[in-house]
């Protein structure tokens, strides 16, 4: 080499520590959070498409009354899998895309705190989506709903694997989402930028820290009650048999224990997503920010106190059912105030009608109508005629389509011309939005009327002359306008990844440090780290007349691959920290994980053995230390 | 453009409970005790809703479990006694410490096997007997993992790649063990004890 | 295509006439406690209602609709859901206004960030002062509501066990002798303004208790013993329904809940529990003796022969039943032939096999179940 490198300039510099690999050696070992990152959003956005045209294929179905389309069996294992593939396969592993893509841009850091793990839970959560996958090749997919209610998914009633892969799928993918959570904690905790405290932070960091603390409380009750399910099953076991001393309501409460807190933990970080956006569109800060931020932690702890709102019918005492229901309408405080700081940042703003921004204005308002039908059905004695009817499925897609895929879409509007250095059109994006929002409310608000017409969830057909046959046959339209607006937006995205406007650097004039770096960001992210004095740094010079922030000056860190520690609370600077390199580790490990679940899924022990013994080969070596340096 | 500044005053690298590698133990330690607590919630369920005697062969019987627990709570002691010794810079004393330990869980191992070889009923035989073995089976695995842990980081200290400075994987799986231990206390208490208390 | 979404002639029930007068005079009540009646509310509230009312009519005359109800209980969480519907309406609406107008609202021009410290009482008053009424009121009607059903009106007169079986409901009349204990399926007859017991059980899965104009649900699960009270205000035939997912047949587990006059229920009770009917015609007889020979007794009892199976429904005075196959097919001899010929093509995965008989026999078989009223 002629130069040595101290002599490159400082990008050069930093690019060669940075740097993967080139090739597809190179890509599977990265650790990069924002390969890691757009690999999370591409696979859980590919889940969302099959997931959709799984309900699309349902809707045909159901377009009318008595239609034989599809066999009984095969609307179980669709509508199953599509809440199955929704629910954790897509709702939540797109968000962690956003997060892992964001989180150090934000934090002005050069990666997450354990980049080899990030990389870890990706691969689990491809790993385990082929997982429950593959069960359709063999014809077996899961068919016991999405909440899998025991003893009808007990090998008597449901013998084969299909509830197998639901049992083994879930808890593999659940590694992921554990590994994950733990990775923000600590990347929250130890990378910020100096001077970030927790009160600087975006309400979108709120979201994903309070759902990644809820994670480590809610995802073992799914563990346990697959587990205990698995047992049943291959192991004659009798935890949720009644002749034997067992109880299926064991079922219910460890799965809704999980699945009240996981419903809000597929939210939480699209509302904060809103919370940031909102304000750059309006161009003023969000009003209550501390309030928000507020309500975003005790959402996520609430959510701990009302899983019972899923058993009302099952014959509890009444004392219960009063003690949830109560707890079920407290938690609405929390959204209510979002919802009106979300209004009074509008109100008091001066809007830019982006396609974004139509994006969280339209999720408002799908929020408000997702929100109330909650409510209602936290009443005890009406939810005992709305539960398991059409209602309960207007109620759940108007939350999850409204507040998971607005703001998930609205946000790769925003973030998009970050991500690739490319603006998506504007006008597209507006025919998207307008297509999605009536499609979404001609396919979902019909299900309302549908469930007060007396209408249960979860049938493959109907009779006819009940009144249903109108609604469905509108709904099935609006499902395919809906789609038609996804299809927009992948047009969009194709179209504008190619030949959409150079970005720029803030193309929004958006107030935080992601946007204080080129488009698309450079391999080590921020060239210096920053020294951060506001909530809004990049908003500085307009709101207080100063550039208090320094964002382009700051340690730069080229010994290698080396990030900045801070201090928990005030980020205060605490150390230079070692950031390790790419690696084959994670891959193996996820790979002997899977091994492993197939073995279990098999009865094949010797390949559980193979899958054990691989795995402590994987983390055995991804730990094993570096020979000291000699002593300084 | 950008200016560097440059950051030699701060150390390189974090130590000890601020670092990121305590950090992800304690929160693995947080999410296994959740896992746990759920376990015995599920027993507590169970038990409440039984209709007949709980648990239904009677109580359980402790001549090997109350020994056992002992055995797990001196092994704890032994853990501490290496990790001081790293800490004080004798790796003579985190050697021996570390052996005793994984001899003392291996012991631990063997007799929580023996017992089950003398329960009248198997896994199988109801729900208490699933959630017994289910349980102690969850918590022996975890004992079986902690002791994996020891051996390759008593691999790691006879390679010299462990040293005074560089202890933080001792620490780690010295926190692990505890944690084993505490979690067996619940789960003594819980499946042994609890009958005892007249709690069903 | 098979019949098997085809209801036929009978009817769900309910009489409509008035409801619409019964919510009106209703929902001003709630209304005048909820809103201090300004002329805007007053307005709002009259679209709102009307529009909703014309929503759920227009879904057409036939629906078994629990927003107008002609149970106990029913009428009671019809009343609340009502309530809560309509501040969900209000709700939705003032939020819908207050963005669409903050988007719309002109303002000084300008791109500039600005500072703003204003907006906070939006939250106190809109975030938490407004919900906390409002919920304070729904959820205290929603208790009151939840206590008033804890008990019948009155000290239930008829006992009945529902087992839940996949996909049928079999029906256990509990009352008077041990002799007069009888089984019947997919039908419940009860006297109008009659508190009922059930006592619901299941014989595999979880079932859940559906008769949307009468009642919530309630579940039926194994190891469980749950039970409710239904009763009718007025006579009709019902649609019941399962409503937990239970498998390949959920979709077609229902059933019909008959209300009529005690007298003629006490008329029913008694032919129920007479024993089967000797057959009088020589097809009849014919077909009894094509029961015998034919698998169907290893699976279903008729009262007074020697057919004593229990995998399936009673079927001591299946004649008299509405509807056949869990409530999906009117009860006439073509669908009864059509069913056991070719149950598994109706109903597939159901437990009741396909018989294959000669077209004779059928028909003699259908004449002899057909004779058993
Ligand atoms: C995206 C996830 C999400 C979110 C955010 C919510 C939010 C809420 N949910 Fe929902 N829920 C689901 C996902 C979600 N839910 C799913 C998937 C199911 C079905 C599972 C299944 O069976 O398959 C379900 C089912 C479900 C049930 C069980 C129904 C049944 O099966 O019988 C209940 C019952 O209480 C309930 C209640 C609530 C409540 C009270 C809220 C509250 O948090 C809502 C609070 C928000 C608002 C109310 C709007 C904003 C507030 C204002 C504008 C203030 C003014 C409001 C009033 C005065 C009313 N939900
Ligand atoms: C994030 C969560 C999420 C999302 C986004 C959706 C989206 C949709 N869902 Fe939902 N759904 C659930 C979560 C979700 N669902 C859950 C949890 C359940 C409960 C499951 C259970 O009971 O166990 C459920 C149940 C459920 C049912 C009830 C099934 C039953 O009870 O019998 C129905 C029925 O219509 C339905 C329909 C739809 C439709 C039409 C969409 C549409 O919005 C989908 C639109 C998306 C696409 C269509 C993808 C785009 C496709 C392309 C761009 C390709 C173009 C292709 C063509 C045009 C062919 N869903
Ligand atoms: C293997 C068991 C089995 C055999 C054999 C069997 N059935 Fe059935 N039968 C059932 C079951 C189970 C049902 C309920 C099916 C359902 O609704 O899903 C049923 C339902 C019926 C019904 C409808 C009852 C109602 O009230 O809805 C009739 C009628 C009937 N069977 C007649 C017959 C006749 C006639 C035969 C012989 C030719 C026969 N069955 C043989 C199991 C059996
Ligand atoms: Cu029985 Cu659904
Ligand atoms: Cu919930």
């Amino acid at each position: 080499m002629a130069t040595t490198a101290a002599e490159l300039p400082l990008d050069e510099r930093l690019s060669r520590i940075w740097e993967t690999r080139p090739g597809l050696l190179g890509a599977l070992s990265s650790v990069d959070h924002k390969t890691i990152g757009k690999r999370y959003l591409v696979t859980a956005f590919v889940f969302l498409i099959l997931g959709g045209v799984e309900a699309l294929v349902m809707r045909v179905q159901l377009a009318h009354g008595a239609l034989g389309i599809l066999s009984p069996e095969e609307y179980d294992q669709l509508f199953t899998m599509h809440g199955v593939t929704m629910l954790f396969l897509y709702a939540s592993p797109i968000l962690s895309g956003f997060s892992n893509y964001l989180w150090p841009l934000m934090l002005g850091s050069r990666d997450m705190a354990y980049p080899r793990m990030n990389a870890l839970s990706y691969w689990v959560f491809l790993l385990s989506g082929i997982f429950l996958y593959s069960s359709f090749l063999v014809g077996h997919a899961p068919d016991g709903g999405w909440f899998a209610y025991a003893p009808l998914t007990e090998e008597l009633f449901s013998p084969g694997v299909d509830l197998d892969f639901y049992a083994l799928g879930l808890t593999f993918l659940g590694i992921s989402t554990t590994v994950g959570a733990v990775n923000f904690i600590v990347t929250l905790a130890r990378t910020r930028a100096p001077g970030m405290s927790l009160n600087r932070l975006p309400i979108f960091m709120y979201g994903t820290l309070t759902v990644s603390v809820s994670i480590l409380f809610a995802m073992p009750p799914l563990t346990v009650a697959c587990i205990f399910l698995f047992f049943d099953r291959q192991f004659g076991t009798h935890f949720y048999q009644a002749a034997f001393g067992g109880s299926p309501m064991l079922w219910q409460h460890l799965f809704w224990i999980f699945g009240h807190p996981w419903v809000y933990i597929v939210v939480l970080p699209a509302m904060g997503m809103v919370s940031d956006i909102i304000p750059t569109f309006c161009r003023r800060p969000l009003v209550g920010y501390t309030f928000v931020a507020l309500a975003t932690v005790s959402t996520g702890l609430l959510g701990f106190g009302v899983w019972v709102h899923h058993m009302f019918a099952t014959g509890l005492p009444t004392m219960t059912l009063s003690f949830f229901s109560a707890a079920s309408t407290i938690i609405t405080i929390p959204s209510a105030v979002a919802v009106f700081a979300w209004l009074a940042t509008i109100w008091y703003g001066r809007p830019w009608f982006t396609a974004s921004f139509l994006f969280m204005a339209g999720f408002v308002v799908l929020f408000v109508i997702g929100g109330v039908s909650g409510v209602m059905t936290a009443a005890v004695p009406f939810d005992w005629q709305l539960t398991d009817s059409y209602f309960v499925v207007a109620h759940l897609h108007y939350v999850l389509a409204g507040i998971n895929v607005f703001p998930v879409i609205g946000g790769i509007y925003y973030w998009f011309p970050k991500m690739s250095g490319r603006m998506l059109s504007e006008r597209l994006g507006k025919w998207n939005f307008w297509t999605m929002f009536v499609g979404l409310n001609v396919l979902f608000f019909p299900m309302h009327i549908l469930g007060m017409l007396g209408m249960p969830r979860r049938v493959y057909t109907y009779p006819v002359g009940l009144g249903w046959d109108t609604w469905n046959l509108v709904e099935t339209i609006g499902a395919f306008l809906f789609a038609v607006g996804v299809l927009l937006f992948i047009i969009n995205v194709a179209w504008s990844r190619a030949f959409g406007d150079r970005a720029g650097v803030n193309p929004w004039n958006a107030p935080s440090l992601e946007w204080s770096i080129p488009s698309p960001p450079p391999v080590y992210n921020v060239a210096v780290i920053p020294t951060v004095a506001s909530r809004h740094p990049l908003w500085e010079p307009e709101l207080i007349g100063e550039q208090k922030s320094r964002i382009h000056e700051g340690p730069t860190l080229t010994d290698g691959r080396e990030t900045m520690a801070t201090t928990t609370l005030d980020a205060q600077p605490l150390a230079v920290l070692r950031m390790p390199g790419d690696s084959y580790w994670p891959l193996l490990l996820a790979l002997s994980l899977a091994a492993f679940f197939y073995g279990a899924l098999l009865g094949w022990w010797w390949l559980i053995g193979v899958g054990a013994a691989a795995t402590f080969v994987s983390i055995t070596g991804w730990l094993w230390p570096e020979p000291p340096a000699e002593e300084a | 453009m950008a200016t560097a500044t440059t950051t030699r005053s701060l150390p390189v690298g974090l130590r000890g409970k601020a670092s990121p590698a305590f950090w992800g133990m304690a929160l693995l330690i947080v999410n296994e005790a959740s896992f746990f607590a759920y376990l015995l919630f599920s027993y507590f369920y169970l038990a409440a809703v039984a209709h007949g005697a709980w648990p239904p062969g009677g109580r359980p019987e402790l001549k090997l479990a109350i020994p056992n627990t002992v055995i797990l709570l001196v092994s704890s002691g032994t853990m501490w006694w290496a990790e001081s010794g790293v800490r004080k810079g004798r790796m003579g004393r985190l050697k021996l410490g570390l052996l005793i330990t994984f001899v003392l869980g291996v012991i631990f191992l063997a007799i929580q096997g023996v017992e089950y070889a003398s329960k009248p009923f198997g896994l199988r035989a109801d729900a208490y007997s699933s959630l017994f073995y289910t349980i102690t089976g969850f918590h022996g695995a975890h004992v079986a993992v902690g002791l994996l842990m020891n051996l390759v980081v008593q691999v790691w200290v006879w390679r010299g790649l462990v040293t005074p400075t560089r202890r933080q994987a001792v620490t780690n799986i010295a926190w692990y063990w505890h944690f084993v231990d505490v979690v067996w206390l619940a789960v003594f208490t819980t499946l042994y004890l609890s009958p005892y208390f007249g709690l069903r | 295509m098979s019949g098997a979404g085809d209801v036929g002639p009978v009817p769900s029930g309910g009489e409509r006439g008035g409801y619409e007068l019964r919510v009106t005079s209703y929902e001003l009540t709630i209304l005048r406690l909820v809103t201090r009646n300004s002329y805007f509310v007053t307005r709002l509230r009259k679209l709102l209602i009307g529009a909703a009312a014309a929503l759920l009519l227009a879904g057409c005359a036939e629906s078994p609709t629990y927003m107008t109800s002609s149970g106990a209980a029913g009428s009671r969480e019809a009343a609340l859901g009502w309530t809560l519907t309509i501040i969900s309406c209000a709700v939705v609406a003032l939020v819908a206004v207050l963005l669409v107008w903050g988007l719309a609202r002109r303002r000084e021009s300008g791109t500039g960030v600005s500072e703003g410290r204003e907006g906070v009482s939006w939250i106190y008053y809109g975030g938490v002062l407004m919900p906390i009424v409002v919920l304070l009121f729904a959820f205290t009607y929603s208790t009151v509501t939840l206590t008033g059903l804890h008990h019948p009106p009155g000290e239930p007169k008829v006992h009945v066990e529902v087992i839940g079986h996949r996909w049928w409901w079999e029906m256990k009349y509990l009352d008077g002798a041990p002799e007069g204990v009888f089984y019947t399926a997919n039908e419940l007859h009860i006297p109008v303004g009659v508190p009922v017991h059930l006592d619901l059980r299941s014989a595999d899965v979880i079932h859940s208790f559906w008769v949307p104009k009468l009642a919530g649900k309630t579940d039926l699960a194994p190891g469980s013993e749950n039970s409710m009270w239904i009763e009718a205000k007025e006579p009709g035939v019902y649609l019941g329904e399962c409503a937990e997912f239970c498998g390949l047949q959920h979709a077609h587990m229902q059933f019909r809940v008959v209300a009529e006059s005690p007298r003629q229920y006490a008329a029913w009770l008694a032919d129920q529990r007479a024993p089967a009917r000797v057959p009088s015609e020589p097809d009849e007889k014919r077909g009894e003796q094509v029961f015998a020979n034919a698998p169907c007794a290893g699976c279903h009892t008729i009262r007074g022969t020697d057919a004593e199976g229990k995998v399936g429904p009673d079927l001591t005075h299946v004649g008299s039943r509405l509807t056949l196959g869990a409530g999906i097919l009117p009860n006439t001899p073509g669908h009864m032939a059509g069913w056991i010929a070719s149950s598994q093509a109706i109903k597939p995965g159901s437990y009741m096999p396909t018989i294959y008989l000669k077209p004779a026999e059928l028909q003699t078989l259908v004449s002899y179940l057909q004779s058993l009223r």
